[in-house]
């Protein structure tokens, strides 16, 4: 028999498998940020340049990888919702947008606080850093129009139509370092070229991008359960969970 | 109301909506004083320096035309929701992109077209030569329709929501942020002795996206506001 796809899709199911997963991605979130920061802070060797300063980068450049790709994962569940108008999908994009937004915000202030040392400015109008900052606008947009929208479906809709237009804003930010030569470093790490980097300090990034992954994991599976009993809280099965669950 | 051909329920709703705009002179003239009146701030604020004012010309010019395209959306669908005009457009059996590309394309005569053609006047108050002018309306050409066709998929968006103004500046001017950098970027190359010719391609190929998925989209938002 084949394998019933759909079966997490509805809420009823996801509700429990979400319940399960959050504290296994909330451990692994844990003990991969705990080591990332041992191996970016004490074992990754001093950088020839930066000194030691640079280490904030173990922060920022996971931080602003995680701001774009959380953006499109959401406009990616944005789109699945209005095509197959699933609700679970909705609930999904609805939860990313503020972990998003939040990894936004650190890749801005780490940024900033990188930037003071390196180039003698908190802040500078360059390409990425700008498109960066409408990044951030644009998540904010998101979940002021959810906010604004009392009708949950219409709500649903219509940020998620918002959340397809501002996906083209990511490969801008995304490609500026090549399009624009302004003032901020090219990638360090690139498909075709590999690392220019320290094999430590690499293995340390890629521990604290997985350590955020799973961060944004826990907190989006704990998020959607919230609103999946919000949005089910007539229903039957709400109650009994309810029950069981409140002493 | 005349023709049975695809186009002819855009040139319809286009020519409804402009008889409906030169019976409302006031509205459309009121965003142009808007535009003149926040170009004029500026001097005000920053200083009647002819070489300062010179270089932030461009920029001044452009994002008051944001404002000002950004303040005339709400007119865009509001009054057509509130009568029940909208939902007939909705019902009609012309394609509701193409209805909608008639309204955009008459909100855009009614509040681009007026800021283009006023800003060489406000230019010579900034102190910009003959060619800057002509750069600076060539930018404005092209990139208001822009500003027309992305405001459209907010203003749909926000359709009837309150606190509408507010928000469809959250949602609207960040999609602005390419076609100001191009726009204002083209004066400034012309000013420091450069092409414009990088930055003018780049704003049209902005209005071709724009033209092509704009009332698309805006048609999409439209169907979920109204539902």
């Amino acid at each position: 028999m084949a394998p019933n796809w759909f079966k997490y899709s509805s809420p009823v199911s996801f509700y429990p498998l979400a319940g399960r997963l959050v504290p296994w991605f909330g451990v692994a979130a844990a003990l991969l940020t705990l080591a990332g920061l041992y191996l970016g802070f004490v074992v990754a060797p001093t950088d020839y340049k930066q000194g030691e300063a640079y280490r904030i980068i173990f922060i920022h450049v996971p931080a602003a990888w995680m701001s774009m790709f959380i953006y499109l994962v959401m406009a990616f569940y944005a789109g699945l919702g209005l095509v197959f108008n699933t609700r679970l999908s909705a609930f999904m994009a609805r939860a990313l947008a503020p972990t998003g937004a939040l990894f936004t915000f650190i890749a801005l202030w780490t940024g900033a606080l990188w930037g003071k040392p390196m180039w003698g400015a908190w802040w500078v109008w360059d390409a990425r850093l700008t498109s960066e900052l409408i990044l951030l606008f644009l998540y904010l947009g998101f979940m002021s129009l959810q906010a604004a929208i009392d009708e949950p479906r219409r709500a649903a809709r219509a940020s998620g139509l918002l959340a397809l237009i501002g996906a083209v804003n990511v490969p801008i930010i995304y490609f500026s370092v090549q399009w624009w030569n302004t003032l901020h470093q090219g990638a360090s790490i690139s498909l075709d070229k590999g690392s220019t980097m320290a094999a430590t300090m690499l293995t340390a990034m890629l521990v604290m991008t997985l350590a955020f992954w799973m961060y944004t994991i826990a907190v989006v599976l704990a998020r959607v359960r919230c609103e999946i009993l919000e949005r089910e809280r007539h229903s039957e099965w709400v109650a009994e969970v309810a029950a069981r669950e409140v002493p | 109301m005349s023709g049975t051909g695809l186009l002819s329920g855009t040139r319809n709703i286009l020519a409804r909506d402009l008889t409906i705009a030169g019976r409302r002179v006031t509205d459309v003239l009121t965003t142009l004083f808007f535009f003149v009146i926040v170009v004029s701030l500026f001097p005000l604020g920053v200083g009647p320096e002819m070489a300062t004012l010179r270089m932030i010309a461009p920029g001044i010019l452009w994002v008051a035309a944001l404002l000002a395209t950004m303040l005339s959306l709400g007119r865009l669908f509001t009054a057509d929701h509130m009568d029940g005009t909208l939902e007939q457009m909705l019902l009609s059996p012309h394609p509701l992109s193409l209805i909608v590309l008639g309204k955009v394309a008459a909100h855009w005569l009614t509040t681009g077209a007026p800021l283009v053609l006023m800003s060489p006047l406000l230019g010579l108050q900034f102190g910009l030569s003959g060619p800057l002018l002509g750069v600076l309306m060539l930018t404005l050409l092209i990139g208001t329709p822009v500003l027309s066709l992305v405001g459209a998929m907010g203003a749909a968006l926000t359709l009837g929501l309150r606190g509408g103004g507010a928000l469809i500046s959250l949602l609207v001017l960040p999609l602005y942020i390419p076609v100001l950098i191009f726009g204002a970027g083209a004066v400034e190359a012309v000013a420091s002795g450069l092409e414009a010719g990088a930055h003018l391609s780049l704003l049209g190929a902005l209005l071709v996206l724009a033209l092509c998925f704009g009332p698309w989209v805006t048609a999409a938002a439209l169907r979920i506001s109204l539902e």
